[in-house]
């Protein structure tokens, strides 16, 4: 894959307040955000996420979070966290420090995970939290009286985010299954039994992703009619040092940190979107390298990996003894 | 021969491809005449367990041929139009993980992947091999009728009469080659008929 053309750091910001901090089950609690200057937010179609920057004492944390909210209301915007206690301490950080009131700085909303419009029908798929696309995408839907279904797989009834919400005003078109209760998503039967020009859309953990993948290819459905969205929170790992060529910088890439990150913290500008992986804006080029990569992203394909020319910097990592980046 | 290699021509001209056999939940075949030939060549019983075939035999005796293969259904007709209604309801009832198999002429290429597309079938879903005729389906730019079979450049539109030249430029949504007015300058003067691939 080519890089995108400009390449930014981040979408445009947008200056908000936040008007609610809603608790939603033992872990997920919604955030709502209004502009600061009054105004209504830029439109978004489902799928669409934000990246809420975080200001954490002396260190900045970008996480991308899904829009939620209804796109034909733009007067907010809204978000759902899940408090990932072993997780890098964003999530943890809303949850303990972010109430009313508060000011904060988002990102102008940016689609990985659009609907397909060709579609004859959408089907989608959400694991736990990876359901706050699909509350976007249904909104959206509904506007235009659009053919949908929605099978959401939770642990238990408690722990399923606006599931009662979504059964109470959708009676026919979601289905709820409860892992703790021992009952999966049946795949097979769903995939198998779509009208022509269905599109499946899955969000959630990588093991359900992977599985609807696999099953739809196995019974015969192309590629390019499952769309899935997974943000990968970077991994922590070993600590490297870099060299970044054009802004003249030798820098140490900390255990906990991603090299997007590390470069931000030594102040390069350095381009993202997403930060999860998946839409390409960070490609960096390898000037040279001895030693290996942690490819982790969505991103580059099996001969950019082979050749060893390119990086992820928001998920990806090095190990070895001189990594000189094209940065 | 059944096969032909088309010469190279402008983005718009379709190019075809080879069928070969894809993992599906079911699989339809719409083949004419020589088409019938790369069905024969590509089919297995894995195929065949799963398969619906659709044969327009245009005056060619490959149906027994086809049905010797043991598809789970099979169907004989003599035009791509009296097949048409049949095509429309397989592919109504049809879900997804369908393959669809189209060879033989691009007329019947063209409007099978045409039919198949707005029934919703993904385009990665379909596969094309061109066997048998070259001739084309043209359509008419001045009157908009539609020339089926036309092997000669120019030709003679048949709903208006007009002296058409055979263009590459190709309609998807038509599934048809374009035909232009070939004399409208000087009427009357007519270039020698020749094979389009002459
Ligand atoms: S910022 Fe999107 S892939 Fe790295």
């Amino acid at each position: 894959m080519s890089a995108p053309q400009k390449a930014k750091a981040g979408a445009e910001k947008i200056a908000v307040t936040v008007s609610a901090v809603v608790p939603v089950t033992e872990y997920v609690t919604r955030f709502e955000f209004t502009r600061t200057d009054g105004a209504d937010f830029p439109p978004f179609s489902g799928g669409a996420h934000t990246v809420v920057s975080m200001e954490d004492g002396d260190r900045t944390r970008l996480n991308p979070y899904s829009l939620m909210s209804d796109p034909t209301d733009l007067s907010h915007y809204a978000i759902s966290v899940r408090r990932e206690d072993t997780g890098r301490g964003g999530s943890a950080f809303m949850h303990s420090q972010v109430a009313p009131g508060d000011a904060m700085t988002i990102t102008c909303p940016v689609n990985l995970f659009g609907l397909d419009w060709r579609a004859k029908k959408h089907i989608f798929f959400a694991g736990g939290i990876g359901i706050t696309p699909f509350l976007a995408m249904i909104g959206q839907l509904e506007q235009t009286n659009g053919n949908w279904e929605l099978h959401y797989a939770a642990r238990t009834p408690e722990s399923a985010a606006y599931a009662d919400m979504l059964l109470a005003k959708f009676p026919t078109k979601v289905h709820v299954y409860y892992s703790g209760q021992g009952v999966r998503i049946p795949l097979e039967s769903l995939l198998s039994g779509q009208p022509l020009g269905t599109h499946a859309y899955v969000c959630g953990p990588a093991g359900l992703i992977d599985l609807v993948h696999d099953t739809a290819t196995g019974i015969g459905w192309p590629h390019s009619n499952v769309h899935s969205e997974e943000f990968l929170a970077p991994a922590p790992g070993a600590p490297f040092e870099v060299r970044l060529c054009k802004s003249d910088k030798t820098i140490t890439v900390g255990e906990h940190e991603s090299l997007l990150e590390a470069m931000e913290r030594e102040g390069v500008d350095a381009p993202f979107l997403c930060r999860g992986g998946s839409c390409g804006q960070c490609e960096t080029n390898v000037v040279s390298a001895d030693g290996g990569f942690i490819h982790r992203d969505h991103w580059l394909d099996d001969d950019d990996r082979a050749s060893g020319k390119k990086i992820m910097p928001c998920v990806s990592r090095f190990v070895g003894t001189t990594l000189e980046l094209d940065r | 021969m059944s096969k032909f290699e088309f010469p190279p021509s402008i983005g718009s001209r379709p190019v075809w491809g080879t069928l070969e056999p894809r993992v599906g939940q079911a699989h339809l075949f719409v083949a004419d005449a020589q088409g019938a030939e790369a069905i024969l060549d590509v089919a297995t019983p894995e195929l065949m367990a799963a398969a619906h075939i659709i044969f327009i035999t245009r005056g060619t005796d490959y149906a027994d041929k086809l049905r010797a293969l043991n598809p789970s259904q099979f169907y004989e007709g003599p035009s791509y139009d009296a097949a048409l209604s049949r095509i429309k309801r397989v592919l109504s009832d049809a879900k997804m993980g369908l393959q669809v198999y189209i060879s033989g002429t691009e007329s019947l290429m063209g409007q099978m992947t045409n039919e198949a597309a707005q029934a919703g079938v993904p385009f990665e879903s379909i596969q094309t091999e061109h066997r048998g005729s070259t001739a084309r389906r043209m359509q008419c730019v001045h009157c908009k009728g539609f020339t089926e079979e036309v092997e000669t450049d120019p030709f003679v539109c048949c709903h208006c009469g007009l002296n058409l030249f055979v263009r590459d430029h190709y309609s998807r949504r038509l599934a048809a080659y374009q035909g232009v007015c070939v004399d409208a300058e000087d009427p009357g003067n007519v270039p020698a008929q020749k094979g389009i691939y002459e």
